[in-house]
């Protein structure tokens, strides 16, 4: 079973400023971030979709407390798609400190930005972005 | 499956330690393995718990060298387990298995853990690695702050305002801290108040530092052996009612933070197997890696509905002597949280509660008990259902 667009791509898709999904020709439903199957049905008939980078935070914390090589503080969210999919990213262009329960809802745009990697990571990654719009 | 019954359990004091892995392990091994009037050859598989030994002592494949410790036969197969920190119940929910279905009469299982040896940067990365490496952890994503989003799920889902849910949350600790008081085994054996937790250091918004259990050191373990063996072994062997494990994945994936869909199936299965329910359990070791994490676990058990439990402890139904007991030892928050040995600690708790042995803390006439263990990203529950 070929992996239809692997994490390499999906990164090098980030880095073209494209976020690339997968759209299930079975259900119709968008895999994103990429995956072997379709997250809804299991189907593997997939083809390679470009995502609208529309969505809505459905949730956040403040990191205070950083892994080591982090600087804190900073926003981690988890956004719902338009297309349906929810991902995990950062919330930037806020000061942390004024990160509150008046996020929840709010509409942002997707994007990326650069993560330096650490001894464990295997180098440097993009991670999604969500812009309050 | 056959009757499957525990017999000895121990644990090492938790907290900051000067021990090995293998030192404190083998203290809690052998001491289970006399408890059940038993000796090391007795042994016919060693089932061993370890997460970060890698990182903390420079140490992998640490299960043979467990086995050496405790003077095990050299034909008895010792196996690590790793599953965050549900590590050491899923170790004992396989010990029971192979038991259950006739493979072993007699196995040991447990777990041992040396967080504190990294330092709060370097445990913090390490405990991390319990994300989607690709996709999750990137975004400098941490325990606290996975728990802290599922506390604002929470209060946007069932509209508790935010500062009415921390105040609440806060309960939990305090209570947790109140059990670990009679603890002498526990890591934090100090009360606290409601403004001990909500004057803290934030530390993922909006949980604060005693919103959180500690990183600890310390080692469990039990021997789990076959019912009929068991009763010829020891005067009150405690009965396994019923088992449970669940999986889920990425939280991008789980999306409803306020539903821990894998403990749902979890306890699913251990109420079925051991026909038992909510209004059966009378004293429950469950895991509040963070306060909220308290409050959702026992939404996920029945014993309160959805968006209900959060006033639980403030209304002290969950305290010693309430309608039902949660975390008599403590907890992960007061009695401390060595992520490799936590689930046998909490069989340990429950199977002495169920023998009567729990001196001030113990839970009167307690006959049904129910370990819960959640390891990750909400990704591996497990349950154990245990019973006179
Ligand atoms: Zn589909």
């Amino acid at each position: 079973m070929e992996y239809k667009l692997t994490y390499e791509q999906f990164q090098q898709g980030l880095e073209r400023g494209e976020l690339l999904g997968l759209k299930c020709n079975t259900c119709n439903s968008v895999t994103f971030p990429p995956m072997v199957r379709c997250r809804e049905c299991n189907s593997t008939d997939l083809e390679v979709t470009q995502m609208s980078g529309k969505g809505t935070i459905r949730t956040f914390t403040v990191i205070r407390v950083a892994p080591e090589g982090m600087t804190p503080p900073y926003v981690v969210a988890m956004a719902e798609t338009d297309e349906g999919a929810w991902v995990m990213g950062n919330l930037v262009g806020i000061d942390p400190d004024d990160a509150h329960m008046g996020l929840m809802g709010k509409k942002v745009s997707l994007g990326s930005h650069l993560v330096k990697g650490d001894t464990y990571s295997g180098g440097d990654s993009r991670v999604i972005t969500f812009s309050l719009v | 499956m056959r009757q499957v019954a525990i017999l000895g359990v121990a644990m090492t004091k938790f907290g900051v330690l000067e021990k090995t892995n293998l030192e404190m392990f083998a203290e809690a091994g052998l001491e289970a393995i006399a408890l059940s009037n038993l000796e090391p050859k007795d042994m016919e598989a060693l089932y061993f718990g370890n997460c970060l030994g890698d990182f903390e002592e420079g140490q992998m494949h640490m299960a043979p060298f467990a086995h050496a410790e405790l003077g095990l036969p050299v034909g008895v197969p010792a196996t690590r387990f790793e599953s965050a920190c549900a590590t050491a119940t899923v170790a004992i929910r396989h010990a029971a298995l192979l038991v259950g279905s006739g493979v072993y009469d007699v196995v040991l299982a447990g777990g041992t853990e040396r967080a504190c040896a990294m330092g709060t940067p370097l445990a913090t990365r390490t405990f991390a690695m319990g994300h989607h490496a690709q996709h999750e952890s990137t975004a400098g994503l941490t325990f606290p702050g996975v728990f802290a989003m599922a506390a604002h799920i929470y209060s946007e889902k069932y509209k508790v305002p935010l500062k009415e849910l921390k105040r609440n949350m806060a309960e939990v600790a305090v209570k947790n801290h109140f059990h670990g008081a009679m603890n002498p085994k526990a890591h934090f054996q100090k009360e606290i108040d409601v403004d001990t937790v909500l004057d803290g250091m934030m530390v993922a918004d909006p949980l604060q530092l005693f919103d959180c259990c500690p990183f600890s050191d310390g080692a469990a373990a039990v021997v789990v052996a076959e019912a009929g063996k068991a009763r010829d072994l020891v005067k009150k062997p405690v009965y396994i009612g019923g088992m449970g494990q669940a999986s889920a994945g990425p939280l991008y994936l789980q999306k409803d933070l306020s539903r821990v869909m894998a403990r749902e199936a979890s306890i699913a299965q251990a109420y079925r197997e051991s026909g038992l329910g909510p209004d059966d359990v009378d004293v429950v070791e469950l895991h509040d890696c963070f306060t909220i994490a308290e409050i959702l676990a026992l939404e996920s058990f029945g014993l309160y509905e959805f968006g209900k439990a959060y006033d639980a402890a403030a209304k002290r139904e969950t305290y010693l002597g309430g309608r039902v007991v949660v975390n008599p030892s403590g907890g992960l928050k007061a009695k401390g949280h060595p992520i490799g040995a936590t689930g046998a600690a909490q069989v340990t708790e429950i199977v002495e509660q169920l023998r009567g042995e729990s001196g001030p803390r113990q839970v009167e006439g307690a006959r049904v008990g129910l370990v819960d263990t959640l390891g990750g990203d909400f990704g591996t529950i497990c349950n154990i259902v245990l019973r006179n």
